[in-house]
């Protein structure tokens, strides 16, 4: 009897750990979050929000050039990796069932959890040196390498849970393949497509260790695609470093600008799509 | 493959043939992606393997006006944060992920469908979403929280006590000053705790519900059927996931730069855990912009890129074969 209460009480004691593992693991967010919006609220007002940076070291100035660069960027970046995501999430849910297929599939595993520090030197050493300067275009290069692989794996995802009886459908009505792939099997699946790209622009919208390399950081507004460029998360990690009291509250001020961002596509897609596209990792 | 065999018997091809091709072609771009990284690597550290040979792996010199480089402190750096992210970020993610997926839908089925399950169900719903959202703050913000809030807590609930009472074991020795190794590696910790957890999840519920059964027929508890049953069975896809983390762990850049420390040279050596350091990411990162395109100092941090490149495919690879072996299991026991 006593080995049965023994094993009851190691039960009880594991489902404590278990417990208290969540709570360890929960506070790192709340405190992110807590400190983000109370240390960044007192920096927001309007001039923040609406112009340039000020003089280095004084209070003023703003976060309006880093915004239209992320932005930029941004955009940029879905002009290229969206459709590229795509159609490739497109070959490998109705094509991929093959060797060839599964290798890409395979490729796209490693390169989706590649440090993107690596991809910044890619993009530095085949746009900044060819362009002869840290630019916009090498940015957005560089992060739509990033995005592909994330935009891929949702299409796929999204495309495999359309049922086979809705190509078989199109294929009896003579339909081919390819149109049916595109305006039936696509938009059919199109919102866990629309759910990948939302989550992948949030992750890139907070990438900074490749935009060091490529568009470098600007105190001005966006002037070429072939000049460098300020953006969100580089302007927080510069003002972070900076040693004066106003720049930090300032990197505070555009962190909350930049959570904002990012926790609201996640949990906007999360709230739409509850319990439909659990399998998509970001 | 069934398109090129078409193509072989010389017939037109088809407007289907085209699309077949068109987005293999569009999908082959991650193989001249990975082609073309490890190019640019090679390609763009030539002059310093060619100068130094094998001792820029062992050097610890580090000094870009005599040009002279070596990254043996980086790499340590690397090994030893995130070593320290795997030792305390794993165990506690497979806490979560056996808690989450195991544990908590008993307590639920014993709360019942009245008010206090419905209570329960929603506040695992926002425990579990939160830990996925840790994954979505991106790692500047991260290395913000670092540098202005988290390091206190290092040094004043970790390091004071550990400098204290075991000062005179090496590896705790130096005074604490909270940016350095110690720190970078526990921010590390809670950056794979979403990814490793979300894996160790998804592997655990691969686990076959006959598994299970088969030990609760015998009068197993709860953690018995969890430890024989389940960790038992899905074991391999956790160390996948584990290695996953390292991955992460290894190629993570701003969070770590923004808390190391930045030491150069020999001074990054990692023989104390409170010592400043450097990893290879947070070296790139540092000094890239005000390296001389003239001199042998891109050529050294690109080659110390492709140091970290080499660790980052040879990870990953093994942590894509671990995970997919388990899931694969599970789809096969689907169909």
């Amino acid at each position: 009897m006593s080995n049965q209460s023994v094993r009851e009480f190691k039960d009880w004691l594991a489902f404590i750990i278990g417990g208290v593992c969540v709570i360890l693991a929960m506070i790192p967010l709340l405190s992110i979050l807590a400190d983000v919006v109370l240390r960044g609220l007192p920096a927001l007002n309007l001039e923040f929000l609406t112009s340039g940076p000020g003089v280095i070291g004084q209070p003023g100035g703003g976060i309006a050039n880093s915004i239209e660069g992320s932005l930029i960027l941004v955009g940029l970046t879905c002009l290229m990796g969206v459709p590229l995501g795509v159609i490739s999430g497109i070959f490998l849910s109705e094509f991929g069932d093959n060797k060839y297929g599964r290798f890409i599939r395979f490729l796209n595993d490693v390169l989706s959890e590649f440090p993107s520090i690596v991809v910044g030197i890619l993009a530095y050493s085949f746009v900044v040196l060819t362009v002869g300067s840290f630019s916009t275009i090498a940015g957005a290069i560089a992060l739509s390498i990033i995005m592909m692989p994330i935009v891929t794996r949702a299409t796929e995802e999204s495309l495999k849970l359309v049922p086979s009886s809705i190509r078989d459908a199109a294929a009896a009505l003579g339909i081919k393949k390819w149109r049916s792939t595109l305006s039936v099997v696509l938009s059919t699946g199109r919102n866990g497509v629309v759910t990948g790209v939302l989550l992948a622009i949030a992750r890139i919208a907070g990438e900074t260790a490749p935009l060091i390399l490529t568009v470098l950081g600007s105190q001005l507004f966006f002037s070429g695609l072939t000049k460098p460029v300020d953006a969100l998360p580089l302007r927080i990690y510069r003002l972070a470093l900076l040693p004066y009291a106003s720049a930090q509250q300032q990197g505070w001020g555009a962190a909350l600008v930049l959570i904002a961002i990012v926790l609201t596509l996640n949990i906007g897609v999360r709230l739409a799509t509850r319990g439909r596209m659990s399998s998509v990792r970001s | 493959m069934g398109e090129t065999r078409r193509m072989g018997q010389l017939r037109r091809p088809t407007s289907d043939d085209i699309f077949v091709i068109q987005s293999g072609i569009f999908a082959s771009a991650i193989i001249v992606v990975l082609v073309l990284t490890g190019y640019v690597l090679v390609s763009g550290s030539v002059p310093v393997w060619s100068k130094f040979g094998r001792g820029f792996l062992t050097g610890t010199t580090w000094s870009p006006v005599k040009e002279v480089f070596g990254a043996l402190p980086y790499i340590l750096g690397t090994i030893v944060t995130s070593l320290i992210a795997i030792a305390i970020g794993v165990p506690l993610s497979i806490g979560v992920a056996i808690f989450l997926s195991e544990m908590a839908p008993h307590a639920i089925r014993a709360a019942g469908s009245g008010v206090l399950g419905g209570l329960i169900r929603t506040m695992l719903r926002i425990l579990s979403s939160g830990i996925e959202l840790l994954a979505a703050v991106p790692s500047v913000i991260y290395g913000l929280w670092g540098l202005f809030v988290f390091r206190f807590w290092v040094l004043d609930y970790v390091e004071t006590p550990l400098s204290k009472y075991l000062g005179s074991v090496p590896v705790f020795s130096g005074t604490p000053f909270g940016l350095d190794i110690l720190t970078a590696g526990l921010i590390l910790a809670i950056m794979i705790i979403p990814t490793v957890s979300a894996i160790s999840r998804e592997v655990m519920t691969a686990v076959p519900l006959a598994q299970r059964e088969a030990a609760y027929s015998i009068g197993a508890t709860r953690w018995e059927v969890i430890r024989i049953s389940v960790l038992g069975y899905a074991r391999s896809g956790i160390f996948g996931a584990a290695i996953l983390g390292l991955g992460r762990a290894v190629g993570e850049t701003m969070a770590v730069t923004m808390v190391i420390g930045n030491a150069i040279g020999a001074q990054a050596i990692p023989s104390s855990l409170f010592r400043p350091g450097q990893t290879m990411s947070s070296l790139i990162a540092n000094e890239f912009n005000e390296a001389d395109p003239t001199s042998l100092h891109p050529a050294a941090l690109i080659g110390v890129g492709l140091v970290l490149f080499m660790f980052a495919i040879t990870i990953n690879v093994l942590a894509q074969l671990l995970v997919w072996r388990v899931l694969k299991i599970k789809s096969g026991s689907v169909e």
